[in-house]
């Protein structure tokens, strides 16, 4: 009996202990700015640019991410081919690489002296240190966790639909817009908030390939630690923005998959009232 | 005039799907055992699976044809499919679902089928049967030339299932189109079919009306599938022209089939008669042993006897007083046996 009890404050206590720790932080932010202070310090240019930044570069490569990686992990998904595993784990790779190995990878391939840079410089365009370096830099390590969930979401499709869809006269071009896509469709949109949320946070791999210019290539995460030497109460107040939006992320991508169930399973809501 | 013809060779692990087969506008059933391969063919005539060799002609177009390499894709193949468990699209109503081919107007085909009224409905809403007849129009809204059923009854309720295949048959008996279904039931298909192949393994072991099947059943296989008690034994020439087939057990049965050697002998449990005492008749076989089971559905009753399933009235049950482990006779005539060559 003290045994059992002994156990069960043991689980509690850890956590209790883990979420302090986890939450803590967090809330140090809101408790050390008032909030009147935070709302102003919203208002310097530092916090603009890097708004402007971040929102750019996030929408553009977000928009990258789902228009390749949505054909390419129905591909992956659908068909079986020599190399397909290897494809997996090559798309898997950047998820545990070190940010910092990415935009160095990047620099070797997209810098002036990289792989790719002698084509680059003689189209007359300079990739690193560039808005365009953000883009890459968020689209390489943030469209792998929309790639994998989304080719969960087709793999996880029932085959015999999109027979059916065949056999109705719809080709296959049809069937992936009119029958894959909208039964994918809250399973690629968890996917896109996982990168989204991904490529906002992203720091490493942007100060190594795009630098942290303000105005051009920094963004939030980069401003905070920016500001965090020159003016801490400004590091502090983006650093409270990123959290509210980090958490609506959060809280989108868990009401999104509710609130299209009703439409991508088979019992709908009203079956599940209704009938039996 | 023969509208379908198909004639393919499939690898399937663990065999090899080797089928032709030609039908009219008439309903073919291929029944058999699940992983017969019975799917398979359907799937190669539309064009959901590619066979190895061979040649599929719908009205005389070409849809598959292996030495000239011509291979249509299903969505120009003008085949209906009605999929197990139908396959209806969770994300559209009944209306869109049959309206997806962009046939003939929707509306006309759902009340056709008499579920104008379910227009609005989701899937998710529907009962079994219902979701049968959307499945079914979805199909035939795009007029096609043939036909498939992938097992049309398995996702029915047993309550239902009786008025569902009636109205399946029905509606099928309408069409003027080749059909070709497969099921797991020969009852099932007996119904709904004109005529019956029995598919085992890739291989088409018997092909015929319901009742030619049971009349005449080819093998232990079509036998017991289609219902019969399959006894195993040996045959050799008896008195008075008679068969005589030792079973496995040592005891003997008369049979007016012709054979020689290993044999099973194959009898329906409607020709089987249950009494107390071996009866005065003409019947040559007895097998006297106790009740192992008795069960009443409806006004019959299947009674197993050692190795035979029996089916009478329930009102010969009353009259004999019969109860689960009473020893009994259980009798059939010579000329109610089909011999047939043992299951290897």
């Amino acid at each position: 009996m003290i045994r059992r009890r002994l156990f069960t404050a043991t689980l509690v206590a850890a956590t209790a202990l883990a979420l302090t720790f986890l939450v803590l932080p967090l809330l140090a932010i809101f408790l050390r700015v008032a909030p009147g202070e935070l709302v102003s310090q919203l208002g310097n240019d530092v916090v603009l640019d890097a708004i402007v930044v971040t929102a750019k570069a996030t929408l553009i490569s977000q928009a990258l991410i789902l228009l390749v990686g949505t054909p390419t992990a129905y591909l992956i998904a659908s068909r079986s081919f020599r190399g397909r595993a290897l494809a997996i784990t090559l798309i898997e790779l950047p998820l545990v690489l070190p940010p910092a190995v990415a935009g160095i990878a990047l620099l070797a391939t997209f810098g002036r002296l990289g792989l790719l840079g002698g084509t680059f410089e003689a189209l007359g365009v300079t990739v690193s240190f560039t808005q365009a370096a953000v883009v890459l830099a968020v689209t390489y390590v943030a469209s792998p966790f929309y790639l994998r969930q989304a080719i969960a979401s087709f793999e996880a499709l029932d085959g015999s639909l999109l027979d059916a869809s065949r056999t109705l006269g719809a080709g296959p071009a049809r069937t992936f817009f009119r029958i894959a896509l909208p039964l994918a469709s809250s399973g690629l949109a968890a996917g896109a908030a996982l990168s989204f949320a991904r490529g906002i946070g992203e720091f490493g791999a942007t100060i190594m390939f795009a630098g942290s210019l303000q105005g051009v290539t920094q963004t939030l995460s980069l401003a905070v630690y920016a500001q965090f030497d020159l003016n801490l109460d400004l590091a502090l107040a983006l650093g409270g923005l990123l959290v509210l939006l980090s958490a609506a992320i959060l809280l989108a991508a868990k009401l999104l998959p509710a609130w299209t169930r009703s439409t991508s399973t088979l019992l709908s809501p009203f079956a599940r009232f209704g009938s039996s | 005039m023969d509208a379908l013809h198909v004639d393919i060779a499939l690898p399937l692990r663990p065999f090899r799907l080797e089928l032709a087969l030609a039908a009219g506008r008439e309903t073919v059933a291929l029944v058999g055992p699940s992983g017969a391969g019975k799917t398979s063919v359907l799937r190669t005539i539309a064009g959901l699976a590619r066979p190895e060799r061979g040649r599929i002609a719908l009205d005389g177009r070409v849809l598959f044809d292996a030495t000239s390499g011509i291979d249509l894709p299903p969505e120009e193949r003008g085949v209906g499919y009605v999929f197990q468990d139908y396959a209806l699209f969770p994300h559209m109503t009944v209306e869109q679902n049959v309206a997806y081919s962009g046939g003939k107007r929707a509306s006309e085909t759902l009340e056709r089928l008499g579920i104008d009224a379910l227009a609005k409905a989701h899937p998710g809403e529907l009962s079994g049967g219902e979701r049968q007849r959307v499945g079914l129009a979805r199909a035939l809204a795009r007029n096609p030339d043939v036909l498939l059923l992938d097992e049309p009854m398995s996702a029915l309720d047993a309550h239902t299932r009786a008025a569902v295949r009636a109205e399946l048959a029905h509606t099928l008996d309408d069409l003027d189109l080749p059909v070709l279904l497969v099921t797991h039931d020969f009852a099932d298909a007996a119904v709904l079919a004109g005529r019956v192949g029995v598919l085992v393994d890739g291989r088409l072991l018997q092909m015929g009306t319901a009742g030619e099947l049971v009349a005449a059943p080819s093998n232990a296989f079509v036998a017991s599938f289609t219902g019969a008690n399959v006894l195993a034994g040996v045959a050799r020439r008896g008195r008075g022209g008679l068969t005589e087939v030792t079973l496995d057990d040592g005891s003997i049965l008369y049979s007016v089939d012709e054979g020689e050697g290993p044999a099973s002998v194959a009898v329906y449990p409607w020709e089987i008669s249950i009494a107390r005492e071996a009866p005065e008749d003409s019947s040559l076989n007895h097998v006297r042993r106790p009740i192992t089971s008795l069960v009443r559905i409806g006004n019959r009753a299947r009674i197993q006897v050692g190795p035979l399933v029996g089916e009478v009235t329930t009102a010969s049950v009353e009259r004999l007083g019969l109860h689960e482990g009473d020893t009994v006779v259980a009798s059939f005539k010579a000329a109610a046996t089909h011999l047939v060559a043992r299951e290897s």
